[in-house]
């Protein structure tokens, strides 16, 4: 699949979000919005995943730490025919095997999250089992940025050096807003790549917002070196919709009705014309 | 005597012999553990997280979601604290059948005191959907406990203490099934109700009240979750009083977990443990001494309440 597919399945994947997120009436919007393209290229093009053999024990792994963007991981995993229409509509109502975080309970969810800091050390576990077991899967773990206040990271980042996880992947989604505002006035993260690096990561910079770079700097991993790969996705909180661009108040939101007609139409027009371009 | 930690290791080290995806977890703690001939022999086979709970309880939830049998082992007091959410969450919520080893807990640190205590993880613990507890009361229990834990798909929290502790089963001849408990000394005077270390002092406490002509039914309560709500509705319909006795907070434990099974059709109910306060300094035993939780202390409790 080349990348001017994969960026029309991220468009539409970004307007059925906003779908479910109102039928839902609740969603973490802009965070999943800026993860999006991320998810797109993972299920679409990295990740070897086959949904019809969920617990192949060959599959890769992916986890998302960041489990309030939830809907975003939802609308990919529909896309992707491991989420069935009919269960994703019913987002957020009652009695819904879904919520507003993954849980095992639906299909292509390896591990209930929500609880910020816990995938990494997880994606630890799991790709120390793959070297023990000699299996060649990849785990990845998507983490937010604001999520790098949790100290339990950084045992996890340890543990990914001293096992020289080369098998395991780290992404933070570097949008700069968290619900308070902004990362850096709220408790300061950066020198990301200084820290990671520090901790023996092989660390890499990826612009988030494009599915073209994405696609290159996933493909340019190199998994034998022995030493884990952060990727730093700097995105766009609120990407692909005007109003909610890098507006921390989108962190989580509801569009209204007039708002929502809004966002469709920039959504629809460039998905319109991606459909024409292909 | 041996140390119910020491049981356990050495039957975990038996097995893993013969199983590669037996994997011992621990932090910093293998000394504490016993698991020191376990990493020497199988190397493979052992992570060593340093003392890094949170991590650890994660990686071992990433283990056993890729088919490992894990056992995470190391004092009971941090795995139930400082990785409760984890334990929460990686294990029970996402249903990773990882195993908890809490070593030395409740107050076999003794006088290292409350930082070192381990007295509210069967309230927090029972709370949990999915969770499965069990405080095996003594080295054959253990070693039985292992075997079973394997291959069970659940996580499940062992505690166990310290130092060596007597024999509750003399012989292998019993079962230490999930979920039941077991009757160590028959009688319709009152029931006497323990779990881990305290059911050897129920026993002690039974043996000396009959020798006084009261016929104490003394039950093994040690599988908190599942637990045997049919053994303690006989033993509320047969004997008509109850004494509980756990090395825990009075509040949300064992004594809970009987008066909670009564609720509908209440029999009077004595729990002895530990008050709402920081424990004394001391050794295992002089605490046990000071709360009334050894048989001196369950003996004069249940005549008291008989009175």
């Amino acid at each position: 699949m080349n990348t001017s597919e994969l960026k029309l399945i991220a468009e539409r994947n970004r307007k059925r979000l906003l779908e479910v997120i109102c039928s839902a009436n609740a969603g973490h919007t802009g965070g999943d919005l800026s993860c999006l393209n991320v998810l797109t290229a993972l299920y679409f093009h990295t990740l070897d995943i086959d949904g019809e053999k969920l617990d192949d024990p060959d599959r890769d792994r992916f986890i998302l730490s960041k489990g309030h963007c939830a809907e975003a991981l939802f609308v990919t995993l529909e896309a992707k025919g491991i989420l069935k229409k009919e269960t994703l509509d019913t987002l957020g109502h009652f009695g819904s095997p879904l919520g507003g975080h993954p849980t095992v309970n639906v299909p292509g969810i390896e591990v209930s999250s929500g609880a910020l800091g816990h995938g990494l050390s997880i994606g630890v576990g799991m790709a120390l089992a793959a070297r023990m077991d000699g299996r060649q899967y990849r785990t990845f773990v998507l983490m937010g940025d604001g999520e790098q206040g949790e100290g339990s990271i950084y045992e996890a980042a340890m543990a990914g050096n001293q096992f020289k996880l080369g098998n395991l992947v780290a992404i933070i989604d570097r949008n700069h807003l968290q619900i308070s505002g902004d990362t850096e006035d709220v408790m300061a993260i950066e020198d990301i790549r200084e820290k990671w690096s520090a901790f023996g990561w092989e660390v890499t910079d990826m612009d988030g917002d494009d599915i073209d770079d994405i696609v290159e700097k996933l493909d340019s991993l190199s998994f034998g070196t022995g030493k884990p790969h952060l990727l730093i996705s700097h995105t766009t909180k609120g990407k692909g919709v005007s109003y909610m661009e890098n507006v921390a108040k989108w962190h989580h939101g509801v569009p209204c009705a007039e708002q929502y007609a809004e966002a469709m139409k920039e959504i629809e027009s460039r998905i319109m014309i991606m459909e024409e371009a292909l | 005597m041996i140390a119910c930690r020491k049981s356990f290791t050495d039957t975990l080290l038996e097995l893993a012999r013969k199983d590669k995806d037996i994997i011992a977890v621990t932090t910093d703690a293998r000394g504490s553990v016993t698991l020191t001939d376990f990493a020497k022999e199988l190397p493979a086979q052992f992570v060593e997280c340093g003392i890094a709970e949170q991590d650890a309880v994660g990686i071992s939830a990433g283990l056993a979601h890729s088919g490992k049998k894990v056992f995470c082992c190391g004092p009971a007091c941090f795995y139930v604290a400082r990785s409760l959410e984890q334990v929460k969450v990686d294990l029970a919520y996402s249903k990773n059948p990882a195993k908890i080893l809490g070593v030395s807990g409740g107050v076999a640190y003794g006088p290292l005191g409350a930082t070192h205590h381990s007295l509210h993880d069967i309230a927090v613990l029972r709370c949990f959907p999915g969770m499965n507890i069990v405080l095996p009361p003594d080295a054959r229990a253990t070693a039985k406990l292992v075997k079973f834990l394997v291959d069970f798909p659940q996580p499940v929290y062992v505690r166990v203490g310290r130092a060596a502790v007597p024999d509750v089963y003399e012989n292998d001849d019993f079962d230490f099934e999930i979920g039941k408990a077991n009757t160590l000394l028959e009688g319709n005077d009152i029931t006497i109700i323990g779990a881990g270390e305290t059911v050897y002092h129920a026993f002690r406490a039974g043996m000396r009240l009959r020798d006084r002509g009261i016929n104490a039914r003394v039950l093994d309560l040690s599988w908190i979750k599942p637990f045997d709500k049919d053994a303690v509705l006989k033993a509320a319909r047969e004997t008509g009083r109850i004494v509980t006795v756990e090395e825990h907070s009075r509040f949300g434990g064992l004594g809970a977990l009987v008066t909670e099974t009564l609720s509908e059709n209440p029999v009077p109910v004595k729990i002895l443990g530990i008050p709402d306060e920081n424990v004394v300094h001391g050794s295992s035993p002089e605490i046990f001494h000071h709360y009334g939780l050894d048989a001196e202390g369950i003996e004069n409790a249940v005549l008291g309440f008989m009175k």
